[in-house]
């Protein structure tokens, strides 16, 4: 599939982004002068093996973390020279995301857990919002429940729909899919793909599954922390 | 059991966390830090206020009458270990040359070095030496200013004239406080006899001091030998006798270091049980994923018990050098506010209690989530971020903790208190306020689900919703901190009015001249001249002397030959000084009976008023009937009512008291009591009454409101100083326990942030929980320590409770305050730090 271009604005933009962890007087590089550019509407899989810096590199794109060198530029703004309230109200009204290990928050229900970032935007109507969001992806009679008393696939999915809520115009996914089955896997997929379409939703995707990648528009492979192919989806 | 497997883990789990194992020591540390400081001071001060007090007596054992120790006492009082002394008094005429005047004088011929504790103190300060050595000697202070004498001036005592060395600026020895009135004269004992003062049938009275060393028992001494000496009509005094004379301050200073002892005990258990309870609540998911591995139950148990139990130690030990620490160098540094010395010395027994203490509240309190731990399915603890209600609630182990716990509270509670009732009063109340608070905070939850404002803004709502959703803190902090704002604004409340009826006792604001044997047609001419002087009647009485005939149907004398009737000879054989009043005052209490006031007829039956204690000593009962002789005609009264006197005040002490209508024509005599603002003025007034009404005595009480007032101000110091500190170190246990608990709102705190929460609304969701807890905590405790102030006033003090708003609402702000500060501190990380690290960090 391939998107139409003719709207050329930067959603996201690496400049000669690192990152490095020192820990015990050791440096450990996890990110090396990375460099990509992803336009509005673009569906990407960010492929690599474990402990490549999939994540990390995610959570710098978010602005969930700060990089050691380079610049994240989202939607035109430089992360690096925002303060931390100011980050986070540029990912309330544009980021969603879909953590690894889910991150609900555990004394919230998972309907309370969906209606956070609507409530953070001061939307109204948001429980009726919260409720579709969780009809789509098959919890509806699950609202009331804990985290802890949700499945992890349950769980992955309150976090989809959590991610959903307040429309945003980029989503990061961290594994979206790791934890389900195939059948409730493709459904996931569907939503994340039809959201794409319908609002034109930038999506980052980090995935281990082949087929997954192969239905983004375009692949960024990770390898030790260095990009080493970028290719687009023909 | 692989023992040496467990403790590897034990060790390797404790090195990842090293920040966080500081933070639950450090309330370990605070809590018997507080407790031993506390206690160790408590120790000191009194101490140093049984010091003063036994520099009234100036000895441990006074051993007095009017006749020299009779030759078979006298083995008893050489059995006595220590130092001794002896003294002779006897009243005289002293002439001064100077001004030709002369003065009934108590003359004290001093053998030994008494006094052993406190000093004589003269002007000039060498006198109190040097009288001796000179064959001088030392005048009391009010006599030498009546007469204008200087230091180096003569008198003239008996047959022998001595040089003046010193003024006698204070009262020591033998039943000085409010008695004697006469001013006293020292001379150095070897120039008695060239006096010629000590005649066969002169009245002497002797007096033997002893200081004991430590070990030996005053009181017990006393006990088995009061009654050969009664015999004998001797009188034996010890500290703790002159301690009953300022019954009420002292009464005072120890209900409030007991209940300050209390406070760092329970300070102590807060702090230890706030910083074990959240620690292995924390551990409950690390534990789950041992016994996933197929760790046993009991190896989990006793890998994490292992953990606390060093933990406890560690912290116990710590706790116990800093408090000691505190308590050694603090007062070096306030040294110079305080207008006492502070005796800082370390106390063992605060040292062991803190160390048992922490220990044990440690392994109870460790035990209860452990336990607990040992029930729950491995799956379940994994799946489970938080203990769900009411699981192994029904273990009896758990049970049994519980009641551990109580009985180690009472033990220690009684070895505080030293009494079983007080113990069980405490704990009773403790458990009371512990049960009051839950059900408030169960309340509070109930009603804010029930009334939910659903139309309020996201983060007033959010902040709501933590007051009730799963793994809240409503309960523990509400427990915690309410029951930590009781001690501290009980020990706030009854700080601040133990302060204002010591100040009551002020002895700056009592009466300081008597006025002795006015003629009632005088009396009007001598309350003009007083009024011209400024000066207040603070009392004019009516003096009507008699004495004790009978009574219950027995004379006196067949009284006093009954050797099982328990009387004592003094207070049957003195002169009886009684007035006649319709009311009683402010210085007196009614304990039992009724007063009657007045006598409507001639004819009918006559009811008095009895000192309680003097009561005691004749076997007189209320209703019991008692015949005075009054010049000669024999009056029957019944006794209808006991008081209690204050000591304390310088009023005229009536141990009987007659109604209206029944003395007034008897041939009597009135005291007036007044108070001269300053020694000139005294003088003068001393020298125009004396003119004009010749026949009247004046007394100065100047020397002995002196040691008053000395001992007044150390009380109320000692009580500040222990309020204060204790007050300043409970807060702080409070904050750190403060800290820990909310550890656990960080995380989520630091999800709402990657979703987009700015900085002000979290912080309002945790003001919003925080102000809601700390209102709720500090009103509740409040409304706790009001009750327990009302008690303890009530039945441990025994004066008149009144509510004193400020220090209330002092404590109601600070622990509001502090609440929130916390609770919006605890939030600065996750403001600052970047998301990502946390999460990672958090992971479990
Ligand atoms: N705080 C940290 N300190 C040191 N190293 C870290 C830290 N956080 C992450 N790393 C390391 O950075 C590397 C990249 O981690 P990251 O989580 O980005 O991997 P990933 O590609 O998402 O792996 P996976 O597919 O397993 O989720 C890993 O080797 C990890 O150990
Ligand atoms: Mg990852």
């Amino acid at each position: 599939m391939i998107n139409n271009n003719e709207n050329n604005v930067d959603v996201l933009d690496l400049k000669a982004l690192s990152k490095i962890y020192v820990s015990n007087e050791r440096e450990l590089t996890v990110l090396n002068d990375i460099n990509f550019t992803i336009k509005k509407g673009e569906t990407v899989a960010i492929v690599g093996p474990s402990g490549s810096g999939k994540t990390t590199l995610l959570g710098l794109c978010a602005g969930l973390d700060k990089a050691s060198s380079g610049t994240v530029k989202l939607y035109g703004s430089n992360l690096g020279s925002l303060n931390e309230d100011e980050r986070a109200l540029l990912r309330n009204k544009n980021v969603g995301f879909i953590f690894q290990n889910f991150q609900l928050i555990p004394t919230l229900t998972a309907l309370e857990n969906v209606t956070i970032p609507l409530e953070l935007q001061g939307a109204s109507q948001v429980k009726e919002k919260a409720l579709e969001l969780l009809d789509r992806v098959g919890l509806m009679d699950r609202s009331s429940h804990y985290p802890n008393q949700l499945s992890g696939g349950e769980q992955q999915r309150v976090s989809l729909a959590r991610a959903f809520s307040n429309e945003p115009k980029l989503l990061f996914a961290d594994e979206p899919t790791g934890n389900l089955d195939g059948e409730t896997g493709d459904k996931i997929e569907q939503l994340l793909f039809d959201l794409n379409k319908e609002k034109d939703t930038t999506l980052i995707i980090v995935t281990h599954d082949m087929e997954l990648a192969g239905r983004t528009d375009r692949v960024i492979k990770l390898k030790s922390g260095k990009i080493v192919s970028d290719t687009l989806n023909k | 059991m692989n023992w040496k497997f467990l403790f590897r883990i034990a060790l390797a789990d404790a090195k990842t966390q090293w920040g966080k194992l500081f933070l639950f020591i450090s309330s370990i540390v605070l809590g018997i830090a507080a407790l031993v400081a506390i206690n160790s001071f408590n120790d000191n001060i009194v101490k140093d206020i049984d010091r003063q007090s036994a520099s009234i007596l100036g000895a441990d054992i006074v051993v007095s009458g009017n006749k020299s120790l009779p030759a078979n006492l006298s083995p008893a009082l050489n059995a006595i270990p220590g130092q001794k002394a002896s003294e002779y008094e006897l009243l005289s005429m002293a002439y001064i040359p100077k001004n030709e005047g002369s003065q009934f004088v108590r003359i004290k011929a001093l053998e030994g070095n008494f006094p052993f504790y406190g000093k004589l103190i003269t002007q000039p300060e060498t006198a109190s030496k040097d009288f001796k050595a000179n064959g001088t000697v030392l005048a009391d202070k009010a006599f030498m200013r009546q007469f204008s004498l200087e230091p180096g001036d003569k008198i003239k005592l008996g047959d022998e004239d001595f040089i003046i060395e010193g003024r006698l600026m204070n009262n020591l020895g033998a039943g000085n406080l409010a008695s004697g009135f006469a001013p006293i004269i020292y001379i150095p004992f070897d120039k008695l006899e060239s006096t010629n003062l000590v005649q066969p049938g002169s009245m002497i009275d002797y007096a033997y001091y002893h200081q004991v060393p430590k070990e030996f028992d005053a009181n017990l001494w006393k006990e088995e030998n009061k009654q050969a000496f009664r015999q004998e009509s001797m009188r034996i005094n010890t500290i703790d006798d002159q301690r009953e004379n300022l019954n009420e301050a002292f009464n005072s200073l120890n209900s409030f270091l007991n209940l300050v002892a209390l406070v760092s005990l329970l300070l102590g258990c807060i702090g230890v049980a706030s910083s074990v309870f959240i620690y292995v609540k924390n551990k409950i998911s690390s534990i789950a994923i041992f016994r996933c591995l197929g760790m046993k139950s009991n190896e989990a148990f006793v890998i994490y018990f292992l953990q606390i139990l060093v933990l406890g130690i560690l912290g116990s030990v710590i706790g116990a050098v800093l408090g000691s620490a505190v308590q050694l160098f603090l007062p070096k540094v306030f040294g110079e506010f305080l207008p006492f010395q502070v005796v800082t010395e370390l106390s063992w027994p605060s040292i062991i209690q803190g160390l048992s203490l922490g220990l044990i509240i440690t392994v109870l309190f460790a035990l209860i989530p452990l336990l607990e731990i040992r029930k729950i399915s491995p799956l379940r603890t994994l799946r489970s971020n938080f203990s769900e209600e009411g699981t192994g609630t029904r273990d009896p182990l758990v049970w049994m903790c519980y009641l551990a716990i109580i009985v180690a509270l009472s033990i220690f509670l009684y070895s505080l208190t030293g009494s079983i009732l007080n113990a069980a009063i405490f704990i009773v109340g403790i458990l009371l306020a512990f049960f009051v608070l839950y059900l408030v905070s169960q309340l509070i939850i109930r009603l804010v689900r029930k009334f939910f404002p659903r139309h309020w803004s996201f983060v007033l709502r959010q902040g709501l919703a933590n007051l009730y959703r799963p793994n809240n803190q409503t309960q523990i902090l509400l427990v915690s901190l309410g029951l930590g704002t009781t001690i501290l604004s009980t020990l706030f409340i009854v700080q601040s009015l133990i302060l204002e009826n010591v100040n009551a006792m002020d002895a700056g604001a009592q009466p300081n001249m008597i006025l002795f044997g006015i003629e009632t047609n005088q009396m009007h001419d001598l309350k003009n001249k007083t009024k011209s002087f400024d000066m207040p009647i603070v009392e004019e009485v009516p003096i009507v002397t008699m004495r004790i005939e009978g009574w219950k149907g027995r004379t006196k004398k067949e009284w006093l030959a009954d050797t099982t009737a328990n009387v004592r000879r003094w207070a049957a054989n003195r002169e009886t000084r009684v007035t006649y009043r319709d009311t009683l005052d402010s210085s007196e209490k009614l304990i039992a009976g009724e007063f009657v006031g007045n006598i409507e007829n001639p004819g009918d039956s006559i009811f008095i008023s009895l000192d309680e204690g003097y009561a005691e000593n004749l076997n007189i009962g209320l209703g019991d009937e008692m015949v005075f002789n009054v010049q000669g005609m024999l009056l029957t009264t019944y006794v209808s009512s006991f008081r209690e006197i204050e000591f304390a005040s310088m009023r005229t002490r009536f141990f009987v008291l007659f109604p209206r209508g029944v003395l007034e024509n008897a041939p009597q005599f009135q005291v007036l009591v007044t108070k001269a603002p300053n020694e000139d003025v005294m003088t003068k007034y001393r020298t125009e009454v004396v003119k004009a009404f010749p026949n009247v005595s004046v007394v100065d009480l100047s020397s002995i409101l002196t040691t008053l007032n000395d001992i007044l101000k150390k009380i109320s110091y000692a009580v500040q100083f222990m309020a204060g500190f204790s007050i300043l170190t409970g807060l702080i246990v409070l904050l750190s326990s403060l800290i820990l608990s909310k550890f656990q709102r960080v995380r989520e705190s630091v999800l709402l942030r990657t979703l987009g929460a700015s900085r002000s609304q979290i912080l309002k969701i945790n003001a919003t929980e925080y102000l809601l807890i700390g209102v709720l905590a500090a009103f509740t405790g409040i409304l706790i320590s009001i009750l327990a102030s009302w008690l303890v006033v009530n039945f441990q003090l025994d004066f008149e409770y009144k509510i004193r708003w400020m220090p209330i609402l002092l404590v109601f702000l600070f622990i509001v305050l502090m609440t929130l500060f916390i609770g919006l501190w605890t939030t600065r990380d996750v403001v600052n730090k970047s998301p990502l690290e946390t999460l990672r960090k958090d992971i479990q």
